[in-house]
C-alpha cells in the first residue's frame, strides 16, 4: 500500500553530465553547428540594394505586408507560397525519417544545436564531466559562485543574441540593435527579444533533454514513421554480450581472443557510452523514444575499440534488419512515395514563384451604373483598373482595349502609366462605344431585343522594367435595352 | 468504524493532520496549497491593486475610480477645421482616437489632403495618386451627401435629379462650373407654356423638338413647331438658343443631344408617346421643382474642392 502511495505523478530531473568526446560525427555535428549559425547569426547583416524598399537581404516587414528574401519580394497576395514551404518541410521530415531515422533531432533541430552550445560553454568554463559533478555537490564557495554564475552570464549573453538576432529579421537589422540598446525600439521588440531570451536560457540550459522527452510531439510521433528498414543507432548486443554478457577487462579476459574463447562479449563495460549522452540513456538497452540519434555514442564506442585495436563498429547506424542479418533495403514504397511527393512539391513551388508575375492587374467594372449615354448617344461603361508593381524597379505600363469594335478608351491620360517601385494605384478607365449608324427612329424600331451584354479586353502590358507576356481581362460591356 | 482512523497517505507520512481531534478520534487534514499556486495567487492581488490604481475601475459613490492613466489625441473641429491636442483619462474610446490619430493610414490620408489642397486643379486630374485619394474619399463625401438624391453612382433621376455621370451638363461641365454649382447650388427655370400655347401649338413644338435629336422624322407639324420654337409666340430660343444647344448660363437643357433630363423620351416606345411626354413637360415648366442646395455652409472648402474634382470625374473629366 504504502509502494503504490510512494509513487509519484512528478519525475524529478536527474542531472545529466555529459562527457565531450571526439569523434567523425562529433566533427559532423559542429561543422553543421556552426554552419547553422553562420546562417542564423550574419544573416540579418547582409545588405541588398534595393529601390524605394529596404536594403536588408533577408527582411520580413509585416506593418509593410512585404517579405524580402534576396532579389525575391513576396507580397500579402503570395503568402499560399508559405503554404507550400511549410508542406515541403512536413514532407521532407517524413521522407528523411522514414530513410535515416531522427537525423533531424540528432544534427539540425535547434533545441539540439544550442543545447550543444551551452553545453559547450559550460565544458568550457566548469570542466569536464567529474568536475561539473564535483562542483554541483560542492558547496556554495567562491569558486562554485564564479564558475556557475560565469556559465549563466555566457548562457543568458548567447540567449540574448539569439533573440535578438531572430527580432532582426523583421526589422532594419543595424537600426533595430542602435535603437534596443538606447531604448527607443518599438515594444514588441523588446517583447519578442526577451520572450526569446528567456525561452533559449531555460529550454538549451536548464530543460535541455526533457524538451525532447516531454514537450516535443514530433519525438514521438516519429515512431510511427520508423520501419524495420530505417537507419538507427543500435548496440550491437550480439557481439557485445556473447553468451556471457559484458565484462570489463580483467584477469584472463584482456584480449579479444581470450574473451572469444570464454564467451565474453566485446563491451568491456567502461560506461563511455552513457557518460557522453545527452538525454542520460543507456543505448546497450535497445532503441529507446529518448534517443535523439546524435551518434556520440557511436564516437565514444570507436574510441574506445581503437584503442583496443578491435573493429570498430559495437555501436553504430544501422537497421532493425541488419541486426537481424536481413538486408536492409532502402528503396521502399513509403520512401519513394515519400520521394515523389516531395519532388512534386518543390517543383510545384520553383515553378510557381518562377513564373509568378512581376505586376498585377485586375479590371472591375463601376456597376453603378452600369451604362451611361452620352449627347452623341454613343455609350459608355466605366471600369476600375488596379494595377499592383511587385518588383523593386519602377517599370512603365499601358492599357489598352480590344475585342469591341470602334471602342475608345479613355483614362484622362494614364493609359500609359509609370509605376514606382512596389506602387499600388487604382485607376478610372472609360470605354465609350459611338452611336450606331443606324442610331434613328428607324433604326431603334428594327432592333426590339432585350438589353444585351457585350465583351471587352483590357491589355495590360508592361513597356518597360520587366519583361512579361501582358495580361488580358475579359469584362463585359453593358448596353441599353435595344441599343 | 474500522480501526484504521489513520489512513494510508498519513501512514507514510505525505499528509499531515492540523493536530486536532474531536470527539477521540476525527482529525482534520492538512493539504496546504503548493507554494507556487500560493505566490502566484499574491502576486495577481498586488496586480489588481496596482491596475485599479491605473486604470478606471470601481464605483466610488456616484462616480468611480477614474484611474491614473492619461491619453493624448487630436480633435478636429467639423466647423473650422483647425487641430486641437487633447488630454483624457484613459478609456477604450479615448485610447482608439489615439491610435487613429497616429496610425500610419491616418498620416499619409493627412498628407494627401494636403497635397491635394495645395495643388491646383489642373495638377490633381494629371496625377494618377492624387486622382485614387480623390475617388476613394470622393466616394465617401459623395455617398454621405449627394446619393440621396444624385444616387450612389451618380446616375440621377430622370425627371427629378440630374444624371451626373453622363457628357452633358445643364449648367456647365468645366470643373470652375461644378465647384460654382456646389458652393452656390442651382435653381432650374423653365415657364409653363400651357396657358400660352394652344393644344395645337404644343403639339407642334414639341414634333419640333423631338427632330432636333433625329427622334421622329421631319414633318409639317415640326415645320410649324419650328416657327413657334424660333419665333416669338413660343420665344423657346431666349434660352435654349435657335439651335436648340441650350444657354448653360440658364441652366436650359441642350435639346438637339441624346440625353433627356425630364421628359423621359429615352423610355417611350412609340413616336407619339414621345411627344406626349414632351408636350405635357413643356405645358407644365419648371419652377420650384429643380433646386440644388447650396453647400457652402455646409461643407469645408476642401471637401467641396474634393467633390468637384469627384463629380467631374463622374462625367467624363471633360
Amino acid at each position: 500500500m504504502s509502494e503504490e502511495t510512494n509513487q509519484q505523478l512528478y519525475q524529478k530531473r536527474i542531472p545529466i553530465y555529459p562527457r565531450s568526446v571526439k569523434g567523425r560525427f562529433r566533427t559532423l555535428k559542429t561543422g553543421v553547428l556552426v554552419l547553422a549559425y553562420l546562417v542564423f547569426f550574419l544573416l540579418p547583416w547582409v545588405r541588398w540594394e534595393r529601390l524605394n524598399a529596404p536594403d536588408q537581404a533577408v527582411l520580413y516587414d509585416l506593418p509593410g505586408r512585404h517579405f524580402y528574401i534576396f532579389s525575391l519580394t513576396i507580397q500579402v497576395q503570395d503568402i499560399f507560397w508559405l503554404a507550400g514551404v511549410l508542406i515541403i518541410f512536413a514532407i521532407l521530415l517524413f521522407f528523411v525519417t522514414g530513410l535515416a531515422g531522427r537525423i533531424w533531432c540528432g544534427y539540425f533541430c535547434f533545441q539540439t544545436l544550442w543545447t550543444d552550445l551551452f553545453m559547450m560553454i559550460e565544458h568550457w568554463v566548469q570542466g569536464e564531466r567529474p568536475a561539473r559533478m564535483r562542483l554541483d555537490k560542492a558547496p556554495w564557495d567562491r569558486e562554485k559562485l564564479i564558475k556557475k554564475g560565469g556559465t549563466y552570464a555566457l548562457w543568458l549573453l548567447v540567449a540574448f543574441w539569439s533573440g535578438l538576432t531572430f527580432t532582426m529579421y523583421w526589422v532594419d537589422a543595424p537600426t533595430l540593435v542602435i535603437e534596443f540598446l538606447t531604448g527607443r525600439a518599438p515594444y514588441a521588440a523588446y517583447f519578442t527579444t526577451l520572450f526569446l531570451t528567456l525561452t533559449t536560457f531555460v529550454m538549451a540550459g536548464l530543460a535541455r533533454e526533457q524538451v525532447c522527452t516531454y514537450m516535443c510531439p514530433y519525438a514521438r510521433f516519429q515512431s510511427a514513421m520508423f520501419d524495420h528498414d530505417t537507419l538507427i543507432i543500435s548496440y550491437d548486443s550480439a557481439r557485445g554480450e556473447g553468451s556471457k554478457g559484458r565484462a570489463k577487462l580483467g584477469k584472463g579476459i584482456k584480449t579479444r581472443e581470450e574473451r572469444q574463447a570464454q564467451n565474453v562479449g566485446d563491451c568491456i563495460d567502461c560506461g563511455y557510452c552513457v557518460q557522453v549522452c545527452p538525454v542520460g540513456i543507456d543505448i546497450r538497452n535497445g532503441l529507446q523514444y529518448q534517443c535523439i540519434s546524435c551518434a556520440l555514442c557511436i564516437d565514444a564506442c570507436d574510441a574506445i575499440m581503437d584503442n583496443m585495436k578491435w573493429p570498430r563498429g559495437l555501436i553504430a547506424y544501422t537497421s532493425e534488419n541488419a541486426l537481424n542479418g536481413r538486408k536492409t533495403t532502402l528503396l521502399k514504397p513509403k520512401t519513394i512515395g515519400y520521394g515523389v511527393i516531395l519532388t512534386a512539391a518543390t517543383g510545384i513551388l520553383i515553378w510557381s514563384v518562377l513564373t509568378s508575375a512581376p505586376y498585377t492587374a485586375m479590371v472591375e467594372q463601376i456597376r453603378q451604373p452600369l451604362y451611361t449615354r452620352l449627347s452623341d448617344g454613343g455609350i459608355r461603361n466605366s471600369y476600375e483598373v488596379k494595377l499592383n508593381n511587385k518588383l523593386t524597379v519602377p517599370m512603365t505600363v499601358a492599357v489598352r482595349i480590344e475585342g469591341l469594335p470602334g471602342a475608345t478608351l479613355d483614362m484622362d491620360g494614364m493609359e500609359r502609366l509609370e509605376l514606382a517601385p512596389q506602387q499600388r494605384i487604382k485607376l478610372l478607365a472609360r470605354v465609350q462605344l459611338p452611336p450606331r449608324q443606324d442610331d434613328d427612329h428607324e433604326g431603334r424600331e428594327r432592333r426590339e431585343h432585350d438589353g444585351e451584354r457585350e465583351k471587352v479586353n483590357f491589355i495590360i502590358e508592361v513597356l518597360e522594367g520587366a519583361k512579361t507576356a501582358p495580361i488580358q481581362r475579359q469584362v463585359p460591356f453593358y448596353l441599353p435595352e435595344g441599343d | 468504524m474500522s480501526d484504521n482512523t489513520v489512513n494510508a497517505q498519513q501512514k507514510s507520512g505525505a499528509v499531515q493532520t492540523t493536530g486536532h481531534a474531536w470527539d477521540g478520534d476525527l482529525q482534520e487534514y492538512n493539504n496546504p496549497l503548493p507554494r507556487w499556486w500560493l505566490w502566484s495567487f499574491y502576486g495577481t492581488v498586488v496586480f489588481s491593486v496596482l491596475y485599479w490604481l491605473i486604470y478606471p475601475s470601481w464605483p466610488v459613490g456616484d462616480s468611480w475610480l477614474k484611474g491614473m492613466s492619461t491619453v493624448n489625441y487630436t480633435v478636429t473641429d467639423k466647423a473650422t477645421g483647425k487641430e486641437q491636442a487633447q488630454e483624457y483619462r484613459w478609456n477604450t474610446r479615448s485610447q482608439l482616437l489615439e491610435d487613429l490619430g497616429t496610425a500610419a493610414g491616418d498620416q499619409q490620408r493627412k498628407a494627401m489632403l494636403a497635397k491635394v489642397q495645395a495643388a491646383s486643379y489642373e495638377q490633381i486630374v494629371k496625377d494618377p495618386q492624387m486622382m485614387e485619394f480623390v475617388r476613394s474619399v470622393g466616394k465617401g463625401l459623395f455617398g454621405d451627401n449627394c446619393a440621396a438624391c444624385h444616387g450612389r453612382g451618380g446616375q440621377g433621376v430622370v425627371g427629378m435629379y440630374p444624371n451626373l455621370t453622363d457628357d452633358d451638363w445643364l449648367w456647365g461641365g468645366s470643373m470652375d462650373k461644378i465647384h460654382e454649382t456646389l458652393v452656390n447650388g442651382r435653381k432650374g427655370f423653365m415657364p409653363a407654356f400651357g396657358a400660352v400655347l394652344k393644344p395645337e401649338q404644343l403639339d407642334d413644338v414639341a414634333e419640333y423638338v423631338l427632330t432636333l435629336s433625329n427622334e421622329v422624322p421631319a414633318s409639317a407639324a415640326a415645320e410649324r413647331g419650328k416657327e413657334i420654337f424660333q419665333g416669338q409666340v413660343g420665344g423657346c430660343y431666349y434660352c435654349h438658343g435657335a439651335n436648340g444647344k441650350g444657354l448653360a448660363s440658364q441652366g436650359a437643357a441642350n435639346l438637339t443631344d441624346k440625353i433627356w433630363a425630364i421628359a423621359d423620351v429615352s423610355a417611350q416606345k412609340t413616336p407619339q408617346d414621345k411627344k406626349t411626354v414632351v408636350k405635357d413637360f413643356v405645358t407644365k415648366g419648371v419652377n420650384n421643382t429643380r433646386v440644388m442646395p447650396a453647400w457652402q455652409d455646409r461643407l469645408s472648402p476642401i471637401d467641396i474642392k474634393l467633390l468637384a474634382v469627384y463629380v467631374h470625374q463622374l462625367g467624363g473629366a471633360k
